[in-house]
């Protein structure tokens, strides 16, 4: 059971040889017994989420059921769900309970799934190996020692470790796809606008953007089917058809035209990960695929110009938190400024604080022009690489990380090594294309511990996600690593 | 880049954030690192580029002037960290 597909889950569950309250159960037996030691879950609410099981059992008795219905689905912690404890990883919101429910939450609600708990993530969802969260680190399932990425590290871990059927997260700068990559799972984040943002917690609010995460890329089809949708709550979600993400699938790749970005095979990548991407672009051509050469020369601004737009927006998202209305207030302060002042301080941790910092300084006066403009206008220069690209070819290849997870404090003193963790994933968000993450084999093994996953990222022109999950569904009809399992598990 | 400690004082106070004497040190190191690394794109030629917003260069959609939310107060204040009497505390701020 625990190894099914979505697909397969919902069949049984719909032939009634299992019950949504059954399998929530066993999920969250699963989930009391490991996560004390892989911390891949904030909080979790037995009760609540059988009752959910209990009307998705019936739902599925009177033969009202959705693709989804009954399945577990975990929910990434900056998700508002009504009367959940909603704290985006941050000491900030750690008592607050959510007064309604996020558009994804309302999505998957309608949709009959159960709601089997909210996953740990880095705070306010700025960090890359989960340890910026305030309830603490998450461990990566194939190696204790080792990060799960982030800032959906919670998630990442949860699925690869079968803590859930399937999860969502949230990807501003690789936040979905590179703790998929660093767990072994497959996850996508969506043309920006796809999903809505409203009720999920705002970090950079031009670049956030959520999509699934699970153990294939026809999972994530399914999944895309009740996230995608139109909701008038966002300004910036987009008027878009409905459609099937699952519709093209089974498509053969014969002619498929894959292009393979000079800049990201240059430097930077370690050797195992580079091996593995050529193991798996080398499967692409036994497939039909042609290999086109392309470059994305401005890609190389991504970093600079992501740790000013994301800081800069973040700085004015989290001005909100000013110890009113709700989140952490300071127990003793002196006066107005100095309430502000100290529960800003304490509620807010380190990374968090660094990166309201940057903002604060990028949009002060006299700096605007030479940097949020600046950028803003790189930005469009990074885009339009990815337009010349897409002339020549259908889908683009790369690594999704330089290198395996790294490390539990490897890279802990260090902020611009961290941030450059997400050198190949932060263009994608800065030109609001869709990408992808899958596994394509192991590294190399060290002291003693088995390889740790290598994933794939595919990047998709807009609006082209049925392309990308055909893409990443036919390796997985022709290699196992994404059904591969830690040990343990 | 090299930031002063007036420099971060002045931005923390900006951003209503207490940082005490060594908290500004340490913060003026990273920081200075991270402006090293956004300096890159200084010298990248920009004129004539549009900046960018939004990928799909769409235009902001106006709804109808109506009230869409519904009074919530009281879920709302349940969650504030001090009310009183169906108001927010704060500090006196008016003499």
């Amino acid at each position: 059971m625990l190894n099914s597909s979505l697909q397969q889950l919902g069949s049984a569950l719909r032939a009634r040889k299992i019950s949504s309250v059954e399998l929530t159960q066993l999920y969250l037996d699963r989930i009391a017994a490991l996560n004390p030691a892989l911390n891949a879950y904030i909080t979790t609410k037995a009760e609540t989420s059988l009752a959910q099981a209990r009307a998705a059992d019936a739902l599925l008795a009177g033969g009202k059921a959705q693709a989804l219905t009954g399945i577990p689905i975990a929910q990434k912690d900056i998700f508002c769900a009504k009367g959940w404890r909603t704290t985006c990883g941050s000491k900030m919101l750690e008592n607050f309970i959510a007064p309604y429910d996020a558009h994804v939450i309302e999505q998957f609600n309608n949709a009959g799934a159960v709601n089997l708990g909210k996953t740990n993530m880095d705070e306010f969802a700025m960090g890359s190996s989960n340890e910026t969260s305030h309830f603490g680190t998450v461990k990566n399932p194939w190696d204790r020692n080792a990060v799960p990425g982030g800032s959906s590290g919670g998630a990442a871990c949860a699925v690869a470790a079968r803590l859930c059927a399937a999860a969502t997260g949230t990807d501003t700068g690789g936040s979905i796809r590179q703790p998929a990559a660093l767990c072994g799972i497959s996850g996508i984040k969506p043309t920006y606008g796809t999903v809505s943002r409203y009720g999920m917690i705002a970090f950079a609010s031009s670049l956030d953007q959520a999509g699934p995460m699970g153990r294939s890329a026809e999972d994530l089809a399914l999944m895309m089917n009740v996230m995608a949708g139109f909701d008038e709550r966002d300004s910036t979600s987009l008027q878009h058809d409905k459609e099937d993400y699952a519709r093209d699938l089974n498509k053969p790749l014969s002619g498929l035209r894959i292009g393979l970005p000079k800049e990201f095979f240059a430097e930077g990548m370690s050797s195992d990960v580079a091996k593995a991407i050529e193991a798996a672009i080398a499967e692409y051509k036994k497939l039909g695929a042609t290999i086109v050469d392309i470059s994305l020369p401005n890609s190389k601004l991504s970093v600079p110009v992501y740790y000013v737009l994301a800081p800069a927006e973040a700085s004015s998202n989290l001005s909100r938190f000013d110890g009113v209305r709700y989140g952490y207030r300071a127990p003793e302060y002196t006066d107005l400024a100095d309430m502000y002042e100290k529960s800003r301080a304490q509620g807010f941790g380190a990374e968090v604080k660094r990166r309201i910092m940057i903002g604060t300084y990028v949009l002060s006066h006299g700096y605007y022009d030479a940097y949020y403009l600046q950028a803003q206008k790189i930005r469009r220069l990074i885009a339009q690489d990815f337009t010349e690209a897409y002339k020549k070819c259908d889908v683009i290849m790369g690594p999704t990380s330089p290198s395996t997870a790294f490390k539990l404090g490897e890279k802990g003193d260090d902020p611009v090594q961290m941030y450059l963790s997400d050198i190949y994933t932060i263009a994608v968000n800065l030109a609001g294309l869709p990408g992808m993450s899958i596994p394509c084999g192991f590294g190399a093994a060290s002291n003693g511990n088995p390889g740790m996953p290598v994933g794939l990222q595919i990047i998709g022109n807009y609006f082209d996600e049925a392309r990308m999950l055909n893409v990443a569904h036919q390796y997985q009809l022709a290699t196992d690593w994404h059904s591969r399992a830690p040990q343990g598990i | 880049m090299s930031l002063t400690n007036a420099d971060v004082q002045k931005v923390a106070r900006l951003a209503r954030l207490a940082m005490s004497e060594a908290e500004i040190e340490s913060a003026r190191a990273q920081l200075s690192g991270i402006f090293d690394l956004i300096a890159e794109m200084q010298a990248v030629d920009t004129k004539g580029i549009a900046p960018m917003s939004h990928a799909q260069d769409v235009s902001q959609r106006l709804r109808e002037d109506v009230v869409t939310e519904t009074n919530q107060r009281e879920a709302f204040q349940e969650i504030a960290p001090q009310v009183e009497a169906g108001l927010y505390l704060v500090p006196q701020v008016i003499e």
